[in-house]
């Protein structure tokens, strides 16, 4: 044996055998010729992404780009973007590591160090957030490089310290939450916490894009010139992680210092107690939980009322699964509140925020559509129910619109008041995106627990894929028809139609 | 209406896989006895009461329960008949009362009727003192508790049981077994699958033996006994030369 057991190095090769095996069978799913189409599909995807940030970033660049304030101000803006989505992500992963109890109950209960196993799964965790948003940063940066100069290729130093100094305040944060509100309410806290900092920034900025100039571009702001006037001077250390992106040296040592550093320091203040806090945890999960009048609800139901009264409770009392849902309705905020301040002043806002609805209301009908069809707890029981097979799926599809509709009624009302055209096309689109969502969940339902909600995007990314392109399309249709341009609107519903039709086709068969 | 004689009548069923897991198996059991349904692991049992509770689609063969073609009526098959799994099919966010009404509601049962129900199950298996608390924090034996007295609550005709009795302590078990005996005395039929022969032993009227997804013996103990060579005293003796007197008779 090369490492000692259970040492450090001992405890990572045993993570980066199981990543990389996990990644393998995510990727093939046990077949060859999977993992060759993927990576072409891949690496035309990648070409692709390139092409679109050389558009992007190509006419900025031929601008001539200095580091003075208002160049500063729009890199920062856009790095704190994309460190909030980062941010979100590592506190999920370090909640996970605390909560997620697959091999830890084998791990706690041996002689091996909690300590060691801890910083090994927290620098895995940093490194799975540098790598994921270097792919993601990967072609502005590589075009920002190519048409811009080496000198830009500093911004994945930028990244990778970004990535290490999310984890930390991830870190940071589950500790905090540990000793503030114990371990019972952690992981439910965490989550709301990491999903809001997900959202939060865009829909701040996005708000604040509305109450200023009237519109939902982010950037709008950020390339205001009073936005810029306000800001610190270029000489502020604020900006240090911008020049740093733009090949500033010493500006690169100093952030990655920070970034490093916060996560060194984090790992071991953390390591000494996470054993106690993974336990106790652990034990969250005996602690009853008592109910009043839960019973009261089946009372006196028919078979279809007992299935939407059922999915309408296990919704209600998971408020995990109820902030994921949620966080949908929270990109609606800011539609909404542009509706607001144009009430009964213009009827164009209206079709600014059709698409965003549409959009929003395909998104929630895929989870719910999940949740309701695929995860279904106790499959035998409602399968050796005295229940048809299409009347089950009828009540569950039920459950779903009605709780679509409880979301969207409110903005399509607001909608109507300002253009009950505009009011009518978001219906049709809404109904459109939501059905098809639902569809494409009902075609590639494959049974699971549905703690597994989360996972639901990689059990089927076919599934995914086709329930996020034929929302986009419709949303897209539901737009240029709000717009008055009813010919140009076949165009993406065709495609959206075809999506469909694509996903039918591709659709598992059951034995 | 008259109580068919038969509660189970399985006529040519088979199901394949990468293989078969039931292979042309016949099986008659009657209405009111108490069936146990033995084998060494991978010999198709599950898949035959899996078939049998509808959650499996046959490639061949006819299975009736209580005289109902379930080909041709499933959903009136599935009214008299409960399915246990030995992985309890309960809802973590649910107490086991409204676990209770939930099944109350998809059987059609009176809601007065399931109430009263509900509170006698919960009592007759210890678990009054839990009625109110969610499922996510039982341990397997309470959570298998409740999966069986979700089974109860409509009163079904057949009750397939699939290791009833795994990972329950001593206490359980026996109010699990007092329960389901109290239902055969009430002319239910109970048809259950157990690693544990001595609960055969002790329990069931009559013992079919399946192996490579066929019915290889059947009938009570002392028939079984006289089946074997060595006439063994215990049913794990009896069992055991079977499997192998089959497997003997496979490789021939």
């Amino acid at each position: 044996m090369s490492a000692p057991t259970a040492s450090l190095t001992w405890f990572a090769r045993h993570e980066l055998g199981l990543f990389w095996r996990d990644w393998i069978g995510m990727m093939t799913a046990g077949r060859r010729t999977r993992g060759i189409v993927l990576t072409i599909v891949l690496l035309v995807a990648a070409v692709l992404l390139h092409l679109m940030a050389h558009a992007l970033v190509g006419p900025w660049l031929a601008k001539g780009v200095t580091p003075d304030k208002s160049t500063l101000v729009l890199l920062t803006g856009g790095g704190v973007l994309f460190w909030s989505v980062m941010l979100s992500q590592a506190l999920e992963s370090v909640t996970r590591a605390y909560y997620a109890r697959s091999d830890l109950d084998l791990i706690l209960s041996s002689p091996a160090s909690p300590r060691k196993l801890f910083a090994v799964r927290t620098a895995a965790i940093a490194a799975s957030t540098m790598l994921l948003s270097g792919l993601l940063g990967a072609p502005v940066i590589d075009m920002l490089a190519i048409d811009g100069g080496p000198r830009w290729l500093s911004a994945y130093g930028v990244l990778a310290a970004g990535s290490a100094l999310a984890v930390a305040v991830g870190v940071g944060i589950t500790l905090a939450l540990f000793n503030l509100v114990g371990p019972r309410r952690t992981r439910i806290i965490a989550q709301i916490v990491a999903a809001v900092v997900g959202a939060g920034f865009i829909i701040g900025i996005q708000a604040a894009a509305i109450l200023s100039y009237g519109t939902m571009n982010r950037f709008e702001v950020l390339e205001s010139s009073d936005f810029i006037a306000l800001a610190p001077d270029p000489g502020n250390p604020v900006w240090l992680p911008a020049r740093a992106a733009m090949g500033d040296g010493m500006a690169l040592l100093l952030v990655m210092l920070v970034g490093f550093g916060a996560l060194a320091i984090a790992i071991t203040v953390s390591a000494t107690s996470f054993s106690k806090h993974a336990i106790a945890a652990a034990g969250v999960s005996r602690l009853g939980v008592r109910q009043a009048d839960g019973a009261a609800v089946f009372r006196a139901s028919s078979q279809k009322q007992a299935l939407r009264r059922k999915e309408w409770l296990l919704l209600r009392r998971d408020p995990w699964l109820l902030s994921q849902t949620l966080m949908q309705i929270l990109y609606l905020v800011p539609p909404a509140l542009l509706l607001w301040l144009n009430f009964g002043r213009s009827a164009g806002a209206a079709v600014v925020v059709v698409p965003v609805l549409v959009m929003a209301a395909g998104q929630l009908a895929g989870g719910l559509a999940w949740l309701a069809l695929s995860g279904e707890d106790a499959y035998d029981l409602v399968v050796t129910a005295p229940i048809a097979p299409r009347v089950a799926l009828i009540a569950k599809i039920q459950s779903i619109i009605v709780v679509i509709a409880i979301v969207v009624a409110p903005i399509l009302l607001l909608i109507a008041l300002l253009s009950p055209a505009a009011a009518a096309i978001t219906a049709l689109g809404i109904t459109l995106s939501a059905a098809s969502a639902t569809a494409i969940q009902m075609w590639f339902r494959a049974q699971a627990r549905r703690s597994m909600f989360r996972r639901r995007q990689v059990s089927s990314r076919a599934a995914t894929l086709s329930e996020a392109f034929a929302s986009i399309m419709w949303a897209g249709a539901a737009a240029v028809l709000a717009a008055g341009s009813g010919l140009l609107a076949i165009v993406p519903a065709v495609l959206a139609l075809l999506v469909l039709l694509l996903a039918w086709s591709i659709r598992p068969r059951t034995a | 209406m008259p109580t068919p004689t038969l509660a189970l009548d399985i006529k040519g069923l088979s199901k394949r896989f990468d293989r078969p897991a039931v292979d042309g198996l016949d099986l008659k059991v009657r209405t009111g006895e108490l069936y146990a349904l033995l084998g060494p692991n991978g010999a198709g049992k599950t898949t035959l009461l899996r078939m049998v509770a509808g959650l499996l689609q046959p490639d061949a063969g006819h299975i009736s329960i209580l005289g109902i073609d379930t080909a041709r009526d499933p959903v009136a098959a599935k009214r008299v008949v409960a399915w246990v799994s030995d992985e309890p099919m309960v809802y973590d966010r649910l107490t086991p009362l409204e676990y209770l009404q939930f099944i109350a509601g998809l059987w059609e049962v009176a809601a007065d009727i399931a109430e009263v129900r509900s509170h006698e199950l919960i009592g007759w298996l210890g678990l009054a003192e839990h009625a109110n608390e969610r499922c996510g924090g039982f341990s397997k034996g309470m959570l298998q508790k409740v999966a069986l007295a979700g089974a109860l609550v409509h009163e079904p005709r057949l009750i397939i049981l699939d290791e009833p009795l795994t990972g329950l302590d001593a206490g359980s078990a026996r109010a699990v077994k007092n329960v389901l005996l109290g239902k055969v005395r009430e002319g239910v039929t109970v048809i259950m699958t157990t690693h544990i022969l001595e609960v055969a032993e002790r329990m069931a009227e009559r013992i079919g033996v399946i192996a490579a997804g066929r019915l290889i013996a059947e009938g009570t103990l002392d028939e079984l006994r006289a089946r074997t060579q060595h006439g063994g005293l215990s049913l794990e003796d009896v069992f055991l030369d079977l499997v192998a007197e089959n497997e003997r008779s496979a490789a021939a």
